[in-house]
């Protein structure tokens, strides 16, 4: 197995710690909100307001289980409409309190199903992006595990963008990308290595500001190893990021996505 | 995870047809050369003079894919159309092996530089700016050049106060160019959100097929959302879906008139009447 396939797989362990684990380690008084207001609960997302330190913020993320009963309820981390839209009405109540949002990502992606069609997958994400672009209060992204495709980026428009050192993004899954560019799903490795998803390569793309290391002997068995480091991380950025006037923030969040591209003019 | 789909085809369990079907349909967009031509819908043989400037079938009246070219030349009034960008080319970002030659040849075969041509024109001497995607170049994927042209088409309608009108047809995210195609998807809608804030209007007619990254962007955000008949529309790939749900899928899903249905769609406006439909709206935003 090459490097980035080992980081997949280890970003993909179900002993993986999820994102109420996270929430919990990181921050206190946390309170879990429910619903999009429009159609459900959706499971796959989760959020709610907290305090990180002495600042009131809300905090959002995609949730996976540990076991089979786990993941029924949070359809194994991948959101049907409503989990967007959930965490667009946390979003809109952070901006109207003026309180920064933190989004925990995992996900292999949004889910692909008839309903979440009927219902408006393309939609929700669509919404996201643009509504987060424009949210006039701080946004900190974390990549705590899978990072796929649009699921992932319609909780990822964010002022700093964050990830741990076993953690992806990518447009789509390796095995997705050799299946349908080389329609030879054994070349998946050749495909992890080429698709540039890990940490590290992100972060010379510009597409991560900052990487959290994990400790030896795994995430799951000591999570404070990498929650102190996203810690001291929020004491420094919270601050910086609330001291911006709102045209301040917004214009370098524009920024931040519109330098995305590589092409030629002559 | 979403596999953003290049093929559309029948869902009917039969492999070989699949294979042949999906043979064809990569041909479907350009109607070929050669005197006759065959409809995919009603499979109607076509005498080719028959088939007007509006690419429709003379039998079932099916909308054939067409080129920026003639969508711009039954859309804009005459002479009115001034392009952008016409220059830019994709590079390589991911190092994706052959993607140079995989790009020469969608510009030998479709004659433009990339997937969608952008600017300015007139619809019955109202102005707007305008960007038209090509399935025949790469499926209509939006890789950098197709999110670029269309932030900066965005970025001038914004600039000198002009409604957007903007026909889809993609099959997602440029997969060649790995995680900056992604990115697009977020380019694109930071810039609509400035157009949407200073108060523009934006329109979006959705063609076949509009589906991927480009549905989850720019094509579902429309203050007013035309599609034309029949054409597909979705985020996630017909194919990915019946992966994950083994279950056949529903007759007519992710059809322009499934999305209407289920309140995606303002307006299924049949392309004869699309210019002047567009017209109408475009004359009310300016009283």
């Amino acid at each position: 197995m090459n490097e980035t396939m080992k980081k997949v797989a280890v970003a993909r362990k179900i002993e993986r710690p999820n994102t109420i684990e996270f929430i919990e380690a990181l921050f206190d008084d946390f309170l879990e909100f429910h619903g999009d207001r429009l159609y459900a609960d959706d499971g796959a997302v989760v959020g709610g307001i907290a305090c990180f330190e002495d600042i009131p913020v809300t905090v959002i993320g995609i949730q996976k289980g540990h076991n089979l009963d786990e993941n029924v309820k949070c359809n194994f981390g991948q959101p049907e409409p409503e989990g967007y839209r959930k965490a667009l009405r946390l979003m809109k109540q952070a901006e109207k309190f003026r309180r920064p949002v933190i989004t925990f990502i995992n996900t292999a992606g949004a889910y692909p199903g008839i309903e979440a069609e009927e219902r408006g997958q393309g939609e929700a994400i669509a919404r996201n992006l643009m509504e987060m672009s424009n949210l006039k209060t701080p946004i900190i992204s974390i990549f705590t595990g899978e990072g796929g495709s649009g699921g992932a980026l319609a909780l990822a428009v964010a002022d700093t963008v964050w990830m741990l050192e076993n953690g992806m993004f990518s447009v789509l899954s390796p095995e997705g990308f050799a299946s349908i560019l080389w329609r030879d799903s054994s070349r998946v490795e050749e495909a992890a290595a080429l698709m540039k998803m890990t940490a590290r390569d992100l972060m010379k793309d510009h597409i991560v500001d900052k990487i959290f290391y994990e400790p030896k002997e795994g995430i799951e068995n000591n999570l404070e190893f990498t929650t102190e480091q996203i810690k001291s991380a929020l004491r420094e950025t919270l601050p910086e990021l609330r001291s911006l006037s709102t045209e301040g923030l917004l214009g370098r969040r524009y920024k931040r996505f519109r330098q995305y591209g590589e092409f030629t003019e002559n | 995870m979403n596999l953003f789909k290049k093929n559309y085809f029948s869902l009917d369990g039969n492999e070989d047809k699949r294979k042949s079907d999906r043979r064809r349909k990569r041909n479907e967009p350009s109607i070929p050369d050669g005197m006759w031509i065959k409809c995919n819908t009603c499979k109607s043989i076509i005498y080719k003079k028959e088939v007007t400037e509006y690419k429709l079938c003379p039998s079932c009246g099916a909308h054939f894919r067409m080129s920026p070219e003639e969508r711009i030349n039954i859309t804009c009034d005459e002479g009115s159309f001034i392009e952008f960008d016409s220059n830019m080319k994709p590079k390589n970002p991911m190092r994706y092996p052959g993607y140079n030659e995989v790009i020469e040849k969608a510009q030998k075969k479709s004659g433009i530089s990339e997937a969608v041509v952008t600017g300015h024109g007139k619809i019955d001497g109202y102005e707007a700016v305008f960007a038209v995607m090509d399935s025949h170049f790469m499926m209509g994927s939006m890789g950098s050049v197709v999110g670029e042209k269309v932030t900066r088409a965005v970025e001038y309608a914004t600039g000198y106060r002009l409604p957007l009108i903007i026909f889809t047809t993609s099959g997602g995210a440029r997969m060649q160019e790995g995680i900056m195609s992604l990115m697009q998807m977020a380019k694109v809608s930071s810039a609509l959100a400035r157009h949407n804030e200073a108060g523009l209007l934006y329109i979006t007619v959705l063609t076949d097929p509009t589906t991927g990254g480009v549905t989850a962007s720019f094509a579902m955000l429309g203050d007013i959302i035309l599609s034309e008949p029949k054409a597909l529309i979705g985020f996630a790939g017909q194919r990915v879906i019946q992966a994950t749900i083994h279950q056949k899928l529903p007759e007519g899903f992710q059809r322009a008139e499934f999305q209407l249905e289920h309140g995606f769609v303002d307006r299924i406006v049949p392309r004869t009447k699309l210019r002047d439909e567009l017209a109408v709206i475009l004359k009310l935003h300016s009283m």
